[in-house]
């Protein structure tokens, strides 16, 4: 970490280094821009991912924090702060393309914050309406119902967009774009779709049949948590992760509960961090079965789809018998579980390993070898590995494209260093390697609950925790994996009993961004399967 | 006349005093016996054929898939015909939060689907905002912009839950008319008089 902070100041003297979880650079505006092509291309340093991006109202200046990490250094995080005091026209250089991935978090930042992205090709709101008046997440922001009324008036569809540039002379002008040029024929898809799962929107230009560009129209979901976070205790935010990607909720709340903890200093009980694995591997079999079933569902295949459902009800029995919800479990708490498990539960696990392999081989049969899935899957939405880490496609979808980037093993939390699991790589880059890693991380997560379910401990199932939790001063970013990727929580805290900004870094967020790459000169068909693969959840990407 | 539909018994119902009150307002008028059975006719044919239109925001989509699938298996009740399309719909279930950009949307969607049409609001986001009532951009309930039905609480609701409220739509579907007297086009066109599109807020 030492020879970070060398090299760093050497780029950029004015830098200011405070520890933490991880090492925090202040970086003063002018220089971001200089200093993150370093990290990126010098060779000692090499942080090639770009991992979170956080927007955050300090009241006196205004900003982001970035959160990097670099594959060649062990996966080493440090977050970059860049603020400016500028409240009215605040301004920050884009760093998106450095790293792609920041093209739709400066969006969304923007979105949040007003803050604009010099040299960003495309300054455009992306949760919220184009009519809308004010930045949500700034603390002076006015909710006034007043302002924003529920407008049962049509959107108009946006297709100017805004470039601020900045010349030589250091000058920024907004320079205006087209989202499609004049002669493209832009077919739009959602956002009532069936095949978008869920309420997403996209717009693409088609050329005949072949996809120019796709547009995402996102944040028909958009719920506001992270606001809502800010005004919540810290046992009462916990809830709202089981409602983002509800297809990753025990996952999802683990990394929260994770987070806390860590500020905390709190050590859970062994017994507890065991059910939480548990309980993770078993959401991310029935997030991959129902994955399977609604990709086949997309081809057409519907009986593939009872066949998924079929075994996922044995996973919601499991979650209904311990947790009491078959969806929206809400089972973490800060500092373990909420309640010991069901007598059954070794039991029901059990039968659920046993009974999968032939499972499998009759999912494969029946779907995977079917001659229209593989004429649909193969060749079809390709991502080369420097786009999925330029892009940080996380989860399956990234280690579809061979990129290794499991957090269970790149920073193991909870039990999982000692277990013995593979990570699944595929190389074949499309979308039939994107679905058969996720078939494959079945056996995997079965394999774990294996080595586990005759080992658990005996003992507490949490932590003494104070009833009032508030936590020091300071800011901590965790990430766990998900079952679509790798899922961060980053809690900034002031000291009170709220948190003073709380960011969801979800997977399923980059996986949308990198639509219009993976469709671009495909058929307009395979959009909807390329989208299957990918998997994304929208609730996930909206929060 | 007694209200009675295939799925479930009369007395396993909780609430059979607010259909005997409907009956008894259908009844104070009184219906001509021709115009009545063809009456009958109709509602027995629609409340056993109901189409719903796949729309699901959240959560509480994925439990009504279950509904589709094997284990709880909604074609049993006739409701398995999902549609894509609002057109061939004859209620639309609202599954998951509404927020600002959505809103205008959904009522197109209502405004496609043909007469007669219902809607069901089902999970605590659909029924009143439920865990995110108090923010900026969220629709604290969709009967805010549309006449509701049958509110299905849960959060996301069980799909017995689910089946309890499509059967109470049955249920109203039963002692509804289409011929003179009481008829809910009439309230539809109530509702959306008080709740207008130009207008602001709620």
């Amino acid at each position: 970490m030492s020879d970070i902070k060398e090299r760093i100041s050497k780029i950029c003297p004015e830098a200011t280094f405070e520890e933490g979880d991880c090492l925090l650079v202040s970086v003063p505006e002018p220089k971001w821009y200089p200093l993150a092509k370093a990290l990126r291309d010098d060779a000692g340093l090499r942080f090639d991912v770009l991992t979170a991006v956080c927007g955050v109202d300090w009241k006196d200046s205004i900003g982001v924090v970035y959160y990097l990490t670099s594959t060649s250094r062990s996966w080493e995080v440090i977050a970059v702060k860049v603020a400016v005091e500028d409240r009215e026209n605040p301004m920050i250089h884009s760093v998106s393309d450095l790293w792609k991935v920041a093209n739709f978090q400066e969006r969304e930042v923007y979105d949040f914050f007003g803050i604009k992205f010099i040299n960003h090709p495309d300054m455009r709101r992306f949760f919220l309406r184009n009519d809308w008046v004010g930045y949500p997440l700034r603390k002076d922001y006015d909710a006034n119902p007043e302002l924003n009324p529920i407008r049962l008036t049509d959107e108009i569809n946006e297709d100017d967009s805004v470039s601020y540039v900045e010349d030589e002379n250091g000058k920024v002008k907004a320079v205006p774009k087209k989202v499609f040029e004049e002669e493209d024929y832009v077919v739009n898809i959602g956002p009532q779709h069936p095949s978008t799962h869920g309420v997403m929107r996209f717009r693409a230009a088609v050329d005949g049949e072949t996809v120019k560009k796709v547009d995402v129209v996102s944040g028909y979901i958009h719920r506001g948590i992270e606001k809502l976070s800010e005004g919540l205790t810290y046992p009462q935010i916990l809830h709202f992760t089981d409602r983002m990607d509800y297809m990753s909720a025990h996952q999802n709340r683990h990394c929260v509960c994770l987070c806390i903890e860590k500020a905390l200093g709190l050590d859970v009980p062994r017994r507890a961090q065991v059910i939480r694995v548990m309980m993770d591997e078993l959401m991310r079999i029935s997030s991959h079965l129902l994955s399977f079933g609604c990709t086949a569902m997309d081809l057409g295949a519907t009986t593939a789809f009872f066949y998924g459902f079929r075994e996922r009800e044995m996973v919601l029995d499991i979650f209904e018998k311990t947790c009491g919800a078959r969806m929206s479990m809400n089972y973490n708490v800060i500092g373990g579980v909420i309640a010991d498990l069901h007598p059954d539960f070794v039991k029901d696990v059990k039968a659920l390993i046993e009974i999968m392999p032939s499972r499998l081989k009759e999912y494969h049969k029946v779907f995977t070898g079917n001659v229209i899935a593989q004429n649909r899957l193969r060749n079809v939405g390709h991502l080369s590995k420097e786009d999925a880490v330029n892009y940080c496609i996380t989860g399956p979808s990234g280690r579809g494209s061979n990129w290794s980037c499991d957090c269970r093993k790149k920073h193991p939390y909870a039990v999982y260093g000692e277990l013995d699991f593979e990570e699944v790589l595929e190389t074949g880059c499309d979308s039939f390697s994107r679905y058969m890693v996720r078939m494959r991380e079945i056996e995997e997560s079965c394999k774990i609950l294996a080595q586990l379910v005759d080992n658990i401990p005996e003992g507490p199932i949490r932590a003494q925790v104070p009833k009032m939790i508030k936590l020091p001063a300071g800011r901590w970013y965790q990430q766990v994996e998900a079952s679509r990727g790798t899922f961060g929580v980053y809690i900034e805290s002031d000291g009170q009993k709220n948190p003073y900004r709380v960011h969801l870094q979800s997977p399923c967020f980059n996986l949308v961004g990198v639509m219009d790459l993976t469709c671009q000169g495909y058929m307009i068909a395979d959009l909807i399967t390329i989208g299957a693969a990918l998997d994304f959840v929208i609730p996930d990407i909206d929060r | 006349m007694d209200v009675n539909i295939k799925s479930m018994k009369r007395e396993d119902f909780k609430d059979n005093e607010y259909i005997d009150k409907l009956v008894e307002e259908l009844n104070a008028t009184g219906a001509n016996v021709v115009v009545g059975k063809l009456d009958q006719l109709i509602n027995w044919g629609i409340s056993n054929s109901l189409w719903p239109l796949c729309f699901g925001t959240s959560c509480c989509a994925i439990e009504f898939m279950s509904l589709g699938a094997a284990r709880y298996d909604m074609a049993r009740f006739g409701f398995e015909v999902a549609r894509n399309s609002p057109r061939q719909a004859d209620y639309i279930m609202v599954q998951g939060t509404i927020v600002h950009r959505m809103a205008p949307v959904l009522r197109r969607l209502y405004e496609q689907l043909a007469e007669p049409k219902y809607v069901i609001a089902a999970g605590g986001c659909a029924v009143s905002g439920g865990p995110f009532k108090n923010s900026y951009c969220v629709l604290p309930g969709v009967d805010k912009i549309l006449p509701v039905d049958v509110y299905i609480p849960g959060c996301p609701p069980r799909p017995e839950a689910m089946f309890y409220g499509l059967m109470q739509l049955q249920r109203k579907i039963k002692v509804q008319r289409f011929f003179g007297g009481v008829n809910r086009q009439e309230k539809i066109k109530e509702f959306f008089q008080k709740h207008p599109e130009e207008q602001g807020k709620y």
